[in-house]
């Protein structure tokens, strides 16, 4: 059956399985991929079925994993890497950025870089320091790389898909908190462009803009707001780099109103780029500032103060009532 | 059991389960094939209690010493215990156990003096014991309330860090330090089996050989990184490493504890004359998960574990102090009243601890100030002011 209802967690398991099947130069590599299947079983049964050539468990080495998988790719295999939380990207960060980023360009477009890596990231999960980051902005700012995130089973499916036939290093980072819910895939569909933002609610007073792990609390923002008599249009980034701002420049020129949510904190985060973007664009039809809502320019908190620090519910319909207020 | 029959069964393992055909599997097979080489682990006291002797490293210890190092290892393993339990009760968030590694951590331990200076992992609940660490203390990031929770030079001894290898490096530029200073203090720095594998790890022996910093390294291995088995972190024993950078490593039984002592007080006096950095491994098993978050029946096989419980390092020296009669009935009484009273001590402290205020979160970021943290302390501090204001209405 072609359509199925599935957690996003599943719907990677099987987008890397579908890979796995349809080119044999794709590898997944990373810790504990194998036996475990990874600590969020992502990778769960494909060593079984692919055997440790394919799914290779690697030793405990980020900056390893991620140099060695651009050595494979030079050789012509499309690995696709697992780091196991967001906060243990950083021993790879050199190889990913002096490395990975520039090797086309500085072979004058001749080698590809076919690597995917991906993050499980964000937090609201309840778990100790270097497990809830949002790093996404430190890889958009660094060109040569691109950088998207899915937010249901759908784009989970398809755009992991679509990163590892990418001949471009993709960082994809996935909304751990979200892993477990479950959404609607079709898996026969043609999918949509893999950088291209989508309006997951239409809507005329004003645009939310999220992405990841925020898409799903945007739109219960939405509904709320809808309550409330207030027609709240939510666009789904889908991809951070490179952005789609026409999408979100046909949102506003409608709606005339702004707010970006993202885990990640607020300063220098990628609502900074947008807002100064669609001001550029947009600002005749800016009825009021762009708003950001997400993190503050502290450490992420220990667990029991994270609901503080993550935007919820009440965050997001109070940057929309500042805007409406304008 | 030995050293050899480990490796035996070891290799019974991979082999059963092994059919691969790359350059990669000759090279696990050459591996495999090596038991021979297998090295000696520094042992003095037998998993059945008897005291033997090893000729480098002696150690004479009154019956009061060795009554001592047993009620550390019983305490710290109830101290666990009562943190796992706490955990299943929803208590705790997370916890990494250091069930089975009580030797490893007393022995080491107890070898240092008050102004050597610990670098631990995030496992290190028995080391942190032996500084005199509040237990509870190191409960308050499991917990979720923060994210380390003390003054790291009130016992000398650091934060947990648990992002892998990261404080080797720390430990090294500490002694690099004391080295400067002209003191006569050490470092020990711990760290595991995998995170051997990581490029700090590595440059820290690169570092502590060529500054010849007074630094211990003390690799607990314990077999498996989460699902990983030492094997896919290394191929020679990792004590042999050190020797390619410039210094002695040393594998000792990780389950004996007098070994344990033996071996580190020797390495920290070498460092304090200024002889430069060692590498200990200590061979040792986990017990129990990862942390309670891990499913080792994924990967691993109980018959693995029946077999290191054989070797259990309280039991080994209690059947040794219960032979050459060091301590009574008594003895063993008092300490389970004590170990009693400590689980009940820690469970009600941790129940107690105080989720912290909300504006905690902004403390701390900068020594000095920093305007926009106050812009956004502010913000915040005006926005749950606004539900306050709220509920009063
Ligand atoms: C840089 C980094 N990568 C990944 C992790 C996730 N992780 C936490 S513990 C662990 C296994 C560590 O194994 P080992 O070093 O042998 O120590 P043990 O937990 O067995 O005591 C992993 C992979 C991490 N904490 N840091």
């Amino acid at each position: 059956m072609a359509v199925q209802k599935l957690p996003l967690a599943k719907a990677l398991n099987e987008s890397l399985r579908k890979a796995l099947e349809t080119d044999p130069k794709v590898v997944v590599m990373g810790l504990d991929v194998g036996k475990l299947g990874g600590v969020f079983r992502i990778t769960d049964g494909l060593q079984k079925d692919f055997g440790e050539d394919r799914v290779i468990d690697t030793p405990l080495a980020e900056s390893g994993i991620v140099g060695t998988a651009i050595g494979l790719a030079l050789r012509g295999y499309r690995p696709v890497v697992e780091i196991q939380f967001d906060g243990f990207v950083f021993p790879a960060y050199d190889q990913i950025v002096t490395q990975l980023a520039k090797m086309r360009a500085r072979s004058l477009g001749t080698v590809k870089m076919p690597v995917v890596i991906r993050i499980p990231y964000g937090g609201g999960i309840g778990a100790v320091e270097h497990h809830s980051e949002s790093p996404e902005s430190l890889f958009a700012h660094v060109a040569g790389l691109k950088v998207v995130t899915p937010a249901n089973s759908s784009d989970a499916y398809w755009m992991l898909q679509q990163a590892i036939q990418s001949d471009d290093p993709v960082i994809f980072f996935e909304p751990k908190r979200r892993y477990w819910d479950k959404g609607e895939l079709d898996t026969e569909a043609i999918p949509g462009e893999l950088h291209k933002a989508r309006v997951a609610r239409e809507g005329t007073d004003l645009t939310l803009v999220a992405y990841g792990p925020m898409v799903k609390t945007c739109l219960e923002a939405a509904a709320a707001a809808a309550e409330e008599g207030k027609s709240v249009e939510v666009v789904d980034l889908r991809s951070i780099s490179p952005l789609d701002f026409d999408t979100i420049q046909t949102s506003v020129e409608k709606t005339g109103r702004l707010v970006v949510v993202h885990e990640a904190p607020v300063f220098f985060g990628s609502g900074a780029e947008i807002a100064a973007r669609i001001t550029e664009r947009c600002f005749y039809h800016l009825e009021a500032p762009v708003l950001r809502v997400g993190g503050y320019h502290a450490p992420y908190p220990p667990a029991r103060l994270e609901e503080e620090y993550l935007p919820g519910l009440d965050r997001v319909l109070d940057a929309v009532d500042r805007s409406l207020a304008y | 059991m030995t050293v050899e029959s480990t490796a035996a069964r070891k290799t019974t393992r991979r082999s059963s389960g092994a059919k691969r055909t790359t350059g990669a599997s000759a090279g696990a097979k050459k591996a495999d094939q090596a038991p021979a080489g297998e090295p000696e682990l520094v042992q003095l006291l037998t998993p059945e209690g008897e005291r033997v002797q090893h000729p480098d490293y002696d150690i004479d210890l009154s019956a009061e010493e060795l009554r001592g190092l047993y009620r550390d290892m019983v305490l710290t393993r109830r101290f666990d215990a009562e943190a796992t339990a706490l955990q299943r009760q929803g208590e705790l968030g997370l916890w990494a156990s250091l069930l089975g590694q009580e030797a490893a951590q007393i022995g080491s331990g107890r070898a240092l003096r008050d102004d050597d200076y610990v670098f631990p992992t995030y496992r290190e609940h028995g080391v942190a014991w032996c500084r005199g660490v509040d237990p509870t203390n190191l409960l308050g990031m499991f917990r979720g309330v923060n994210n380390g929770g003390w003054d790291p030079n009130s016992n000398n001894f650091h934060l947990y860090t648990i992002v892998l290898g990261s404080q080797t490096l720390h430990a090294t530029g500490y002694a690099m330090g004391i080295a400067k200073d002209g003191a006569d203090s050490a470092v020990l720095a711990y760290f595991g089996d995998g995170a051997s594998s990581q490029g700090d790890v590595n440059e820290s022996f690169v570092f502590s050989a060529v500054y010849n910093a007074p630094v211990v390294f003390f690799c607990q291995n314990n077999q498996w990184a989460i699902s990983e088995p030492i094997e896919k972190q290394t191929r020679v024993p990792l004590y042999q490493r050190a020797r390619g950078f410039g210094f002695p490593g040393v594998r000792v039984d990780g389950n004996d504890v007098l070994a344990c002592l033996a071996v580190t007080r020797s390495a920290l006096e070498r460092a304090r004359r200024g002889e430069g950095p060692t590498l200990i491994e200590a061979f040792t098993y986990r017990m129990a998960a990862h942390t309670t978050s891990d499913d080792p029946t994924r990967y691993r096989r109980d018959a693995e574990r029946e077999a290191w419980e054989a070797k259990d390092p309280i039991l080994r020296l209690r059947a040794y102090m219960e032979n050459e009669g060091h301590a009574d009935a008594a003895f063993f009484e008092e300490l389970e009243a004590e170990s009693e009273a400590l689980g009940k001590h820690v469970r009600e402290v941790v129940r107690a601890m105080p989720v912290p205020e909300h504006m905690a979160m902004f403390d701390h970021t900068y020594a000095d100030g920093h305007a926009l943290v106050d812009e956004e302390r502010a913000q915040f501090a005006a926005y749950q002011a606004s539900f306050a204001d709220g509920e009063a209405e």
